[in-house]
């Protein structure tokens, strides 16, 4: 069986004009996945929400709305596992206040959330220049 | 952020007319809602027909509509959802808040009653 070797390397401004593009490129994976046996469309837009929303958080609460630094995003697939990280080059902020549900009148805070209930696993912590979100799924 | 805004009598009618409704232009909506809440039109029907993605800040900005509405003795009602958006309102128990209608005629009609 031939199985899918995916590994994506983007930079893009810390701007949020940019999350379209990168929500597109996780949709188009899904879409084009050789063997994925469930819902396709569901993947599509679970891959478009889950890097939308880390970016969106690397963009405010890390890089703190900087519009001159950038966002650093891997995508990679091997063995029927992706594995999505967002390299932000701030102060970072607190994952695990927000990884329960909020309260549905909340306006903020459903994100990280979000990340937890589609992603299997995912670990935010510091690197050199800066912090990684790390974020996996099995296929 | 590309919304078209009607006055339907009962209620103002908005039409979000963006594929994405996310951290881009959450914002965007969020200020034109209030706007309307000045100008003590509190009756909002949102219409998402042509919206496929909302992200968590797009949410955001509904629930903010939807308290800003109700704190003023109006209402903000949401119609076409697409559904995977519709999900989204489920995962995040948004469907027990919001009244949801197939289309914007049947949210009209629901301010009318």
């Amino acid at each position: 069986m031939i199985t899918d070797r995916i590994a994506v390397d983007i930079k893009v401004p810390n701007q949020t004009r940019y999350l379209c593009l990168i929500g597109h490129i996780g949709e188009n994976i899904a879409l084009t996945l050789r063997n994925y046996s469930g819902d396709r469309k569901k993947l599509a837009y679970d891959l478009n929400l889950v890097l939308t929303e880390a970016m969106a958080n690397a963009i405010k609460h890390a890089n703190e709305g900087d519009p001159a630094k950038e966002v650093h995003i891997e995508i990679s697939i091997v063995d029927q596992r992706l594995i999505i990280r967002v390299f932000d080059f701030g102060q970072g902020f607190d994952v695990k206040q927000y990884v329960e549900p909020r309260h549905p009148l909340e306006e903020h805070g459903r994100g990280i959330y979000l990340m937890h209930t589609i992603m299997d696993e995912i670990s935010y912590r510091p690197t050199d220049s800066g912090h990684v979100l790390e974020m996996c799924k099995n296929l | 952020m590309n919304l078209h805004i009607e006055d339907k009598g009962a209620a103002m009618l908005l039409a979000v007319q963006e594929e994405r409704l996310d951290a881009h232009n959450s914002g965007d909506l969020k200020n034109q809602m209030l706007k309307l809440f000045e100008e003590g039109k509190n009756n909002l029907v949102v219409d998402l027909q042509g919206v496929r993605f909302v992200d968590s800040s797009g949410l955001g900005a509904l629930v903010s509509g939807f308290k800003n509405a109700s704190s003023r003795n109006g209402n903000l009602k949401l119609a076409g959802l697409q559904l995977q958006v519709k999900s989204m309102f489920e995962l995040t128990r948004l469907h027990r808040v919001f009244e949801i209608y197939t289309d914007s005629t049947e949210a009209l009609a629901s301010f009318q009653q």
